[in-house]
């Protein structure tokens, strides 16, 4: 029980301290009266309460050894012991940890509440600036400094200087430019070439216009990614990830009547089979969420939505360009295959497209 | 002595030859009609009767939206209060009856799932009658759907047309998800093996159609391999929340993980119990 880190107060219990603030409608009523806690007075109620925070730190030990025999009892991988279809190993390690570390912290605030000093104290607010005289030694040894240096009674250490910090800039620009090769137009173009044909995703069968139905939405790919040469894929790792990222496309048909081609367009489909880019115009995710009734097509991201009857049009959500359209045609073998490349850069936007 | 075939090859320009071959030839056409004919004409007697029970239920439980003859009705707005049914195929109807989708309690703008009213033989009937309406994709055989035998190496490949065609809509977890409109795709949780198959084959509603010449019927089978095995494995590490990704995570973490943190704070900032033995007075 010490005050002495209190300030003094008077007899009526108001601080000596403080201020009266003139034409203050209510007196400082000052601190409440202290009172004890029954800890504080009653021995056994002390004994108690330190048996019962000890018992929470010795729990806490507790779960900490059984997180251990968890750790090495339970098995994962293939033969995970499962317990009550959940797997054993994870939620037990989880349950120990979480309460061993719950009952140090149950411990120490009932360790604050009972038995620690618990006598009310003020703290006055000061400025958080520093003092005029602070403020004023700082000001007065900058200017000793810059009248020292002499700096503006000599040009050229001055110019040479900031000619120097200004030339550091070109190894700068050497060291960036060695990060890699400007992009280019590598952005704009994909792997799609004249008489490509459309596959497939995944299993990289070719399709013909009358395998698909309407209302049919098929998840493709062009026919290189499943190419080999020599016994080795055309396309694989990195190389197939970064030519995945932007060739990736939808294939849907719907009747020829509700499709509403724009100038131009009006054979990039083949009866009423269209293909379009599946990466959003808006920050690049995959999009297949095609409603065949409404022929909307949906980004899960962030809700941006095409209309496929109407040239990929936006209609809604943060896109802000339309999805871009393949356009396809079929070959002598009957299958459908890309007249060109797409005709503008798939995916979001970047600097050089403005 | 030479060998029958040769005795009989020497005999081919007889001018009787080509009398026996006709005699023969007919007697086998004969032969192979008396065999087969009656059943198939059972069949052919039976389907028939198949059809006109299904349109007796179909007059009763679907005409009112579709149609008398499944031809479809317009609105006075000119949408669609049921569309045609000329061509949807047997397999749609087992669908949409089979798992209660259809008949519709009401307009809306999706068909909820629900209790199926139908009798199995009912929705074969119905399914009858509607692929008599024009052709259509039929009910799947059970070979194509049934996953018993399949390997890891199946299930692998089932994920892989999973993650690309389906978890889009469905959720990588098969839990389902949000469409525009208060429109949604279901949880697979509780859905047929051939349900699956005969919505990835006939598109009911906003799902797109997966023809079985794009995606094969063993792809299919893959597929639906990998939904049962995400059903079936254990839950690694604890309760899934549902499975919903960010969402029901993020709710557990604001109201379960702040809001006990919250409570804690209330709890050492509260004041605790006064005695008042020993008070200054």
């Amino acid at each position: 029980m010490t005050t002495h880190n209190l300030p003094a107060t008077g007899e009526d219990g108001h601080r000596s301290d403080v201020v009266d603030v003139p034409g203050d409608p209510l007196d400082d009523p000052g601190l409440q009266e202290h009172q004890p806690r029954p800890t504080d007075v009653d021995e056994h109620a002390e004994k108690r309460a330190e048996r019962q925070i000890a018992l929470l730190f010795g729990l806490s030990s507790v779960f900490a050894v059984l997180f251990a025999v968890a750790y090495f009892v339970f098995d994962v991988g293939p033969d995970a012991d499962i317990i009550g279809g959940y797997g054993a190993s994870n939620v037990a390690l989880g349950v120990c940890l979480g309460m061993a570390l719950l009952l140090i912290g149950v411990g120490a605030i009932q360790w604050a509440r009972k038995l620690m000093n618990d006598e009310e104290l003020v703290e006055m607010r000061h400025p958080a600036s520093s003092s005029d005289e602070d403020r004023q030694i700082v000001v007065a040894s900058f200017r000793e400094g810059v009248s020292d240096s002499g700096i503006a009674r000599r040009p050229l250490i001055r110019n040479t200087l900031l000619g120097a910090f200004a030339t550091l800039g070109l190894p700068l620009v050497l060291v960036m430019r060695d990060l890699g090769p400007l992009p280019g137009s590598v952005l704009a173009r994909t792997v799609w070439r004249k008489g490509m044909r459309l596959t497939n995703d995944v299993a990289g069968t070719p399709i013909k216009p009358e395998e698909v139905e309407i209302g049919q939405l098929i998840n493709g790919e062009p026919e290189v990614f499943f190419e080999e040469e020599d016994g080795e894929p055309l396309y694989e790792g990195v190389k197939l990830n970064a030519a995945k990222a932007k060739a990736a496309i939808i294939i849907v048909r719907m009747k020829p009547g509700d499709i509403s081609a724009a100038k131009g367009r009006e054979n990039w489909g083949v009866e009423g089979i269209l293909c379009y880019s599946k990466i959003c115009t808006h920050v690049g995710c995959p999009i297949s969420l095609w409603e065949q009734q409404t022929h909307h097509l949906l980004c899960p991201c962030h809700q941006s939505t095409f209309d496929l009857a109407d040239n990929g049009k936006v209609i809604f959500g943060p896109a802000a360009r339309a999805l871009p359209q393949l356009p396809i045609t079929v070959d002598d073998e009957g299958y459908l295959v890309a007249q060109s490349d797409f005709t503008e850069p798939v995916g979001p936007s970047y600097w050089e497209r403005g | 002595m030479r060998p029958f075939t040769a005795r009989l090859s020497a005999r081919r320009r007889s001018p009787l030859a080509g009398l026996v071959v006709v005699l023969l030839g007919l007697l086998l056409t004969g032969g192979a009609y008396a065999v087969l004919s009656p059943a198939s004409a059972e069949t052919d007697q039976a389907s028939q009767s198949t059809v006109t029970e299904g349109r007796k239920l179909f007059l009763v439980g679907c005409s009112s939206c579709h149609g008398e003859n499944g031809e479809g009705i317009l609105t006075k707005k000119g949408t669609q209060l049921g569309p045609s049914l000329a061509g949807v195929g047997a397999a749609a109807v087992d669908f949409q009856v089979g798992t209660g989708r259809m008949p519709m309690a009401r307009p809306g703008v999706q068909a909820d799932k629900k209790e199926n009213v139908y009798s199995p033989e009912e929705i074969t009937a119905l399914a009858a009658f509607v692929a008599s309406l024009g052709p259509g994709p039929a009910i799947p055989a059970e070979e194509n759907y049934n996953t018993d035998d399949l390997d890891e190496e199946a299930v692998a490949r089932g994920g892989q047309f999973w993650r690309t065609n389906c978890t889009a809509c469905h959720n990588f977890a098969a839990k389902g998800g949000a469409l525009p409109n208060g429109k949604y795709a279901p949880a697979l949780d509780g859905v047929s093996n051939k349900h699956i198959y005969e919505a990835m084959l006939t598109g009911p509603q906003q799902m797109p159609v997966f023809s079985d010449t794009v995606l094969k019927p063993e792809e299919k089978r893959d597929i639906i391999a990998y939904v049962r095995s995400l059903q079936e494995q254990p839950k690694y590490g604890g309760n899934t929340l549902g499975s919903l990704g960010p969402v029901s995570e993020g709710l557990a973490g604001w109201l379960v993980g702040i809001g006990g943190l919250v409570g804690f704070c209330v709890w050492i900032a509260s004041h605790s119990v006064r005695s008042k033995k020993g008070a200054k007075t």
